[in-house]
């Protein structure tokens, strides 16, 4: 089917964020939608499914003008959309998610040996064979989750696929097999909305790419005519060389140490040191233990054998306040269910890890908890400047990451772990962050940086070490290795 | 769910000065309101009696709503109040025969506080769900009260009845004490590190783990300050009714659960405040005399009350969709 839309605006509350939005789509295609966030681009996904309401503008849909007025009339016209968020029911099977409502009967009653089938050959015809229908949804890795909401958007055999940063849980042979089912789909005659920020799978992929910068179409081209640079400098006005800071290792005195670190069924015998002023990364695909690893060593989760040490004696935290005590930061891989109170405004988030230090006598010392949440926002650069008695929940994805670095940066700690810090990040808080990494490492930080993107682990740290299933399979310096070798270290194949 | 997000409209906010005071502006006309209808459509509202036994009469709602607000903020519930406030009443009652009054007084708070912090560890500590936890106090307390007397107990200590009848000019003592618990209470969750940690908890209790918080600790505080509060109330109610029985308080978690949610606090935790709890209060208090005053029947006025109370929220959910 083929889509278009024809000069669409959008405002909310008096504030326009698109002005005149031409995008048009043929069946077979695979339209790329990039942009920096904030760009708009979530906003046009949301009208092009329903979910929002044009201000101003038209819809065409195979030459007919259609307005739609939620996401039910969206899917009636064969438009369906994966979001990034995760929307599968935890406590229900994969077949219960998959079907939901459209069980097969046998005398009134859901026929369930038949609706686990059905579920089977839907994922089999996604190419995601390896998941089994009868697994609770909320068992699945996160990776497999999103496989899941995409073979659930399959169901209804939409000719509109919307998929906003598919890719960005899923690495490996996972990524293989979504790049797989998305060229079936286009051999088939479906239009592909592609969103993504990864701009190397944008060239690989699609037919067509749609550059977006501050609410506007500023380019349409194809990925025989650009390229990464390019696309760079277009959304962001910035060149690739220029997102990653040199590097130049000083190393200093150990700050921390970990031992034979263990915990069931999630990694075993991890050992390794971070130095003052490094920063080290640790990759490792989905399910690889890493986050676990980073909880542990942060007081999050007990350990089961295996010893944490800081110089100076500090170690084995059992809560994450006595790491936070001894100088331990952690920024989590999911910002919303770990890493902010989405209903509390940007200050009182900000000034969460110094609330119980921060006080005159029994009250918060309030005149100083501004000043310090003021400074962090300079400091971060998080937009828009005077954001501090805002709901936190309404800025962009990278000024609500920018928001929970201010939390951590404010404890003062020595060494700073962050856990995959810019996934779903646009291009220009990206540089901004590894812009204060860099800047953190240097006045003596450590910092572990936790990443399933391959050229951020190379670009931006001294020194990679490698997880494979629970242990760590390799180490290895930035500076004289290569995606190709960490990647083999990664599924286990020693070099 | 940002992905979710359906067609959004926008409804008119009152700010003054960069301060958002829809919430204020709201209740402020609401009460005037009620408090107009009832003025001219009743002899006996304006009467000094009437305004008296309204300013005592809202005393148990109120403290029982500050303290099951706290626990609602943290995403908890507390059903037990109810059976708190028949048992404190009995205790201090009974202890007050043999006991100086202070004794007996803070024996019925410290009762209140105890059922709390058991109710607290049950949730924090072992991870059972608030509902069932204080289901179970509300009948385990409720027994125990009977167990202490079966029979309503009188006070033979006169001086028993001073904390529910003494005023202080024009204004009951209770109620006093009922105003102070908000004023404290609201400066308690706004503007210290505890108050503001419980708000965050019931908004992601994760995320405040993770910052170093001891999650637990301030869950059981919760439940200790509506313990405290159900504990308060029943002393001061059997001090005003004279009598202290251990049949009293049924239901009355559903009064105070009523004002914390027209007051716009939010079931799933993390948003409420005092300020608008107690103008949950007032509303519900009002209506409760009016409908007294025009002489509805008690069956009629729960009907109505509980419609009033949709109402209410009705208006309160449309004015919220606005983000």
């Amino acid at each position: 089917m083929s889509l278009e839309l024809r000069g669409v605006h959008k405002d909310f509350g008096g504030v326009e964020v698109l002005h005149g939005v031409d995008l048009a789509g043929r069946p077979g295609e695979v339209l790329a939608v990039v942009g920096a966030n904030g760009a708009g681009k979530s906003t046009l996904i949301k009208i092009l499914s329903g979910a929002l309401s044009m201000s101003a503008g038209e819809m065409w849909m195979d030459g007919e003008r259609v307005g739609l007025r939620s996401p039910h009339d969206a899917h009636a016209r064969g438009i369906r959309t994966v979001y990034q968020e995760l929307t599968l029911v935890a406590q229900l099977s994969v077949t219960e998610n998959l079907l939901m409502g459209n069980f097969p009967r046998r005398a009134g009653l859901i026929d369930w040996p038949a609706a686990h089938r059905r579920a089977g050959e839907l994922l089999e015809e996604a190419g995601f064979g390896a998941i089994d229908p009868r697994t609770l949804a909320g068992r699945l890795s996160v990776a497999r989750q999103q496989m899941v909401e995409i073979a659930k958007a399959l169901v209804s055999r939409p000719r509109v696929l919307i998929l906003d940063e598919p890719s960005a849980v899923l690495a490996g042979s996972d990524l293989d097999a979504l790049f797989a089912l998305i060229r079936r789909l286009q051999e088939q005659g479906v239009l592909i909305i592609y969103v993504s920020h990864r701009l190397a799978e944008v060239l690989d992929l699609a037919t067509s790419i749609v550059v977006i910068k501050d609410g506007r179409v500023i380019e349409t081209t194809e990925p025989a005519r650009t390229g990464e640079d390019e696309l760079i400098r277009l959304m962001a006005g910035r060149r690739l060389e220029q997102i990653y800071p040199g590097r130049r290792t000083e190393r200093g005195e150990a700050s921390l140490t970990v031992t034979g670190l263990t915990r069931e069924g999630e990694f075993e015998d991890v050992s390794f040191t971070l130095h003052a002023g490094e920063i080290v990364g640790l990759f490792g695909l989905v399910g690889s233990g890493r986050s676990e690893l980073a909880r542990c060593v942060f007081g999050a989760e007990p350990a089961g054998a295996g010893e944490v040490r800081l110089p100076g004696g500090a170690g084995d935290f059992r809560t994450p306040g006595e790491a936070i005590a001894a100088g331990l930061a952690l920024v989590t891989e999911d910002r919303k269910r770990s890493g902010l109170v989405l209903g509390m405004t940007v200050r009182d988030n900000i000034a969460l890890t110094t609330l119980h230090s921060t006080r005159r006598g029994p009250l918060i010392d309030a005149a100083r908890q501004r000043r310090d949440v003021t400074e962090m926002i300079d400091r971060l650069n998080i937009q828009p400047a005077h954001c501090a008695s805002m709901a936190v929940v309404n800025l962009s994805g990278g000024n609500q990451q920018k928001a929970v670095l201010a939390k951590w940066l404010l404890v003062g700690p020595r060494v700073l772990i962050l856990d995959e810090p810019t996934r779903g990040v646009d291009m220009a808080t990206r540089v901004d962050i590894y812009r204060m990494i860099d800047e953190l490492a240097r006045e003596g930080l450590s910092v572990l940086l936790i990443s399933s993107d391959l050229t951020e682990v190379l670009g931006a740290t001294d020194r990679v070490l490698v997880m494979n299933q629970g242990r760590i399979s390799g180490e290895l310096r930035s500076d004289q290795t290569t995606e190709d070798e960490i990647l083999a270290y990664s599924i286990g194949l020693t070099v | 769910m940002t992905g979710q997000l359906t067609n959004t409209r926008r409804y008119p906010r009152l700010v003054l000065g960069g301060r958002d005071l829809t919430v204020e502006v709201v209740f402020v006309t609401l009460v005037v309101l009620l408090v107009a209808v009832a003025a001219s459509t009743s002899d006996t509202f304006l009467t000094q009696t009437n305004l008296t036994n309204l300013l005592k009469q809202m005393v148990t709602t109120g403290l029982l709503a500050f303290g099951m607000l706290v626990v609602i903020l943290t995403g908890g519930i507390d059903l037990s109040v109810g059976s708190v406030v028949a048992f404190s009443g009995i205790l201090s009652a009974g202890l007050v025969s043999g006991l100086p009054l202070p004794v007996a007084i803070v024996a019925g708070l410290a009762a209140g506080i105890v059922f709390g912090l058991i109710n607290g560890t049950l949730v924090a500590r072992f991870g059972l769900a608030p509902f069932v936890v204080t289901l179970a106090a509300l009948t385990t307390i409720r027994g125990l009260a009977f167990v202490y007397s079966e029979v309503p107990i009188s006070p033979e200590n006169e001086s028993f009845l001073t904390l529910g009848s003494a005023m202080v000019g024009p204004i009951p003592l209770s109620t006093v004490i009922m105003l102070a618990v908000f004023l404290v209470g609201g400066v308690f969750l706004t503007r210290t590190p505890a108050g503001r940690s419980i708000v965050a908890i019931g908004g992601n209790a994760e995320t405040v783990r993770l910052a170093g918080i001891n999650v637990r600790k301030h869950v059981i505080l919760a439940y200790a300050i509506s313990g405290a509060c159900a504990g308060l109330a029943g002393v001061i109610l059997a001090s005003r009714v004279g009598i202290a029985q251990p049949s009293v308080g049924v239901a009355f978690e559903l009064d105070a659960i009523a004002a914390c949610v027209i007051g716009g606090a939010s079931l799933a935790g993390g948003r409420g405040s005092a300020k608008a709890t107690f103008g949950g209060v007032l509303v519900l208090v009002l209506i409760n005399n009016l409908l007294n005053l025009y002489g509805v029947q008690s069956f009629w006025q729960q009907v109505l009350k509980g419609l009033i109370i949709i109402a209410v929220i009705l208006v309160q959910r449309t004015n919220r969709a606005r983000t």
